[in-house]
């Protein structure tokens, strides 16, 4: 009996210390991430696709993604996670919310630990007009992923159809209201059978509203994201001009367009113009039964747009380990040749000027001209719309945009009204 | 002999209540106090501890005109969706109570919007309402009807809701009804038909204050689903335009997770407890004359 009990403990012990040598040496670092999908395609499987490649390529990471809805639904849900100590150490998120984030103290700053001078480089090879919306206080808080600019699609047969050139969209404001008034299309009782354009008001409104304001020569915030500029003569003229393409012109239906279902009105041929986010390009290629372009915004004072999308951001609830994990996840999403794939999966812009270098994009552009359209607006692009309390102070742009173009408000009213709501919030981080 | 319980029995007691009541204070007791007393201190910010404010976020919601705006969307809604979606109940389970072939087909038909989930249903519904490719108008073009904007409008955002909710819950309240009118003896229905009463006076006289009892249910839920269900607003309108079709509790969701003003929200939620506590303490009051269990 002694001696099958010794036998037994020896045998225990050596299995014990078998584990405890071979177990810290198998410990996988575990990544949470969470990520929003906010246009059309099959962009959960990409992901995952291209999540599978970065485990294979690193067996002692892990990275579990999830899709957590749009970016408002994304950011609601990083942030309830981590005030429920939930472990989640990056996300992608939107590139606005980097005010919110910081004064919700969840973010670090890339700065503070990708340090080399590989690093440092690595941080400077993103499009300028990309880093816009990832700096703020002269630290990197978000690194470019899925970024756009707003483009103009428009039908080639239907211009054809009605006596315009289909490779010269318009690229004046005037020209497009003369070419959009041409294309709406009245049938035999007199109602529209199709209009010439239609720039989305739900979901997003702020995003089309601040590519008008930035033609008519005027930003709606300033870089430390504590001041608006809502009732700003220029500003107030962009949201006239946006009522009156329904009122006055009369291409554009009254009230307010959804943003979700614009993509199918237009497959449809129910618009002949739309303007939507790059991110939407291969949905509507694949899903297209005729000719259609793509165009950069047309100008009024300039040409201009502002940029979209979301970053990758680094939670300050990651230990030392996580975070070089997490970066080394992102430096691998943000290859050339990557950043490259998913830009031609989604319609989304590579966000370095090397990836449009790779064989694969070169030869992808030189096929289908519309993937670089968003790419080449990035000359005339500026930050979106980021403030302090941005989801706060969005809302009251979006209430005064939506009342403006469902006809309840005049323009200089609304958007008087919503400049000193923002005051109001935004006063106190001056 | 002396009939006091031991105390052996009452702690047992009180150990078979403990379940029931521990779930009950965590979720439902101590969030209501919890609530009520984070609304009288301002929200927590990084660098900005919360602090004591007393009223100021009570006054703060009264200069509010979204707040005035969601309250009288939800006052609007609940006073079409409740009344409405009790009456269709009514009249589709006395319609399927009668021995009418393929019945059960027609109940099934009737309570299929019930199981569908309210984010399926509000996909589907986005379609519908979508101004020229959407069904509603190609049904009007068949009329040839001009096209309108359904959801973008500000008059008909909040009708659409009403619509939707309507036809997703008249089936649930339809069920109810139907096996109360399945309890009802028959012979009573005969005994009118000697004493020659119409169906009208029939079914006003006796069938409907038979019903009660299942009418205060009905009505007491239609009144909670009118508060409660929000989950069609996120995916068809998100409130707009301009805060048309937003309710109440949506407002609570958007300032609570959106703007992380969690004071703001307590004060919030504070209001729709006492709107719903005074329905409440109203339905049981006023019915409570008119019930009659057997």
């Amino acid at each position: 009996m002694k001696r099958f009990f010794s036998g037994r403990v020896l045998m225990l012990c050596s299995l014990a210390i078998l584990l405890l040598g071979v177990a810290p040496a198998q410990a996988a670092v575990n990544l949470n991430m969470y990520y929003p999908v906010a246009v059309g395609g099959p962009i959960t499987k990409v992901i995952d696709d291209m999540i599978a490649d970065f485990e294979k390529a690193n067996p002692d990471i892990k990275v579990k993604a999830v899709y957590a809805g749009n970016y408002d639904d994304t950011r609601v849900k990083a942030l309830a996670a981590l005030k429920a100590n939930q472990p989640v150490q990056l996300s992608v998120l939107f590139s606005i919310d980097v005010f919110e984030l910081i004064d919700q103290g969840v973010i670090v700053p890339f700065d503070d630990f990708a340090t080399t001078v590989e690093d440092k480089k690595w941080l400077a090879s993103f499009y300028p007009a990309l880093m816009a919306n990832s700096k703020a206080k002269g630290k990197t808080w978000g690194i470019p992923f899925q970024r756009s600019t707003i483009v103009m699609y428009h039908n080639k047969d239907a211009f054809k159809e009605v006596g315009l050139d289909p490779n010269k969209p318009p690229t004046t404001w005037n020209e497009m209201v003369a070419m959009a008034q041409k294309l709406t299309k009245k049938d035999a009782a007199g109602n529209v059978s199709r209009w010439g354009l239609h720039i989305p008001s739900t979901g997003y409104a702020y995003w089309m509203f601040q590519a008008l304001c930035i033609q008519n020569g005027e930003e709606l915030m300033n870089q430390d994201g504590n001041r608006t500029y809502f009732d700003k003569p220029a500003v107030i003229e962009a949201m006239q001009f946006w009522r009156d393409l329904a009122v006055k012109h009369k291409v554009m239906p009254e009230g307010t367009i959804d943003w979700g279902t614009l993509r199918q009105k237009f497959l449809e041929g129910a618009t002949a113009m739309m303007w939507h986010t790059t991110g939407n390009l291969t949905a509507v290629r694949d899903g297209a039964k005729f000719n259609f372009g793509v165009s950069m915004l047309p100008a009024s004072k300039r040409l201009g747009s502002p940029t979209g999308g979301g970053n990758f951001y680094i939670f300050k609830s990651a230990n030392a380990e996580e975070r070089k994990a997490a970066l080394k996840f992102i430096k691998f999403m943000t290859e050339p040749e990557l950043t490259a794939k998913w830009s031609i999966a989604t319609g989304y812009t590579a966000t370095r000027a090397d990836a449009y270098e790779t064989n694969v994009l070169k030869k992808y552009v030189a096929d289908f001209p519309a993937a670089a359209v968003a790419r080449d607006q990035f000359k005339y692009a500026v930050a979106e719309f980021a403030t302090h309390e941005n989801a706060r102070n969005k809302k009251f742009l979006d209430d005064a945009i939506q009342s403006v173009l469902t006809g309840n408000k005049g323009a200089k009213e609304a958007l008087t009204g919503a400049q000193a709501q923002a005051e109001r919030v935004l006063k106190g981080y001056r | 002999m002396k009939l006091k319980r031991p105390i052996s029995v009452q702690v047992y007691a009180w150990l078979l209540l403990l379940p029931a009541l521990v779930l009950m204070v965590a979720f439902t007791h101590y969030p209501i106090v919890g609530g009520f007393i984070a609304s009288f201190f301002s929200t927590g910010r990084e660098g900005r501890a919360s602090k004591f404010i007393g009223l100021e976020n009570y006054s703060s919601m009264i200069a509010d005109p979204v707040f005035w705006q969601v309250l009288q969307n939800n006052l609007i809604y609940a006073l079409g969706v409740i009344p409405i979606s009790v009456i269709l109940a009514i009249f589709m389970a006395v319609c399927v109570n009668g021995r009418l072939p393929g019945r059960s087909i027609v109940r099934t038909a009737y309570f299929t919007p019930t199981i569908l989930p309210m984010i399926a249903v509000a996909n589907i519904w986005l379609f519908f309402y979508t101004p020229q490719i959407g069904l509603l108008d190609q049904i009007r073009g068949l009329f040839n009807i001009p096209s309108h904007s359904w959801l973008g409008d500000t008059s008909t955002a909040l009708g659409c809701m009403m619509v939707l909710a309507i036809w997703k819950d008249a089936g649930f309240f339809m069920i109810f009804f139907l096996a109360a009118l399945q309890g009802i003896p028959p012979e009573l229905e005969e005994a009118a038909l000697i004493e020659g009463a119409g169906r009208w006076y029939y079914f006003r006289r006796v069938t409907l204050p038979l019903l009660m009892p299942t009418m205060l249910f009905v009505l007491v839920n239609a009144t909670i689903n009118s508060f409660k269900l929000v989950d069609h607003i996120f995916i068809l309108t998100k409130g707009g335009p301009d805060n048309a079709s937003s309710l109440l509790l949506y407002y609570i969701w958007e300032v609570a997770f959106g703007f992380w003003d969690t004071a703001y929200a307590s004060t919030l939620t504070v209001v729709l407890l006492v709107i719903l506590c005074l329905a409440a303490i109203t339905q049981f009051r006023y019915m409570e004359k008119r019930v009659h269990y057997q």
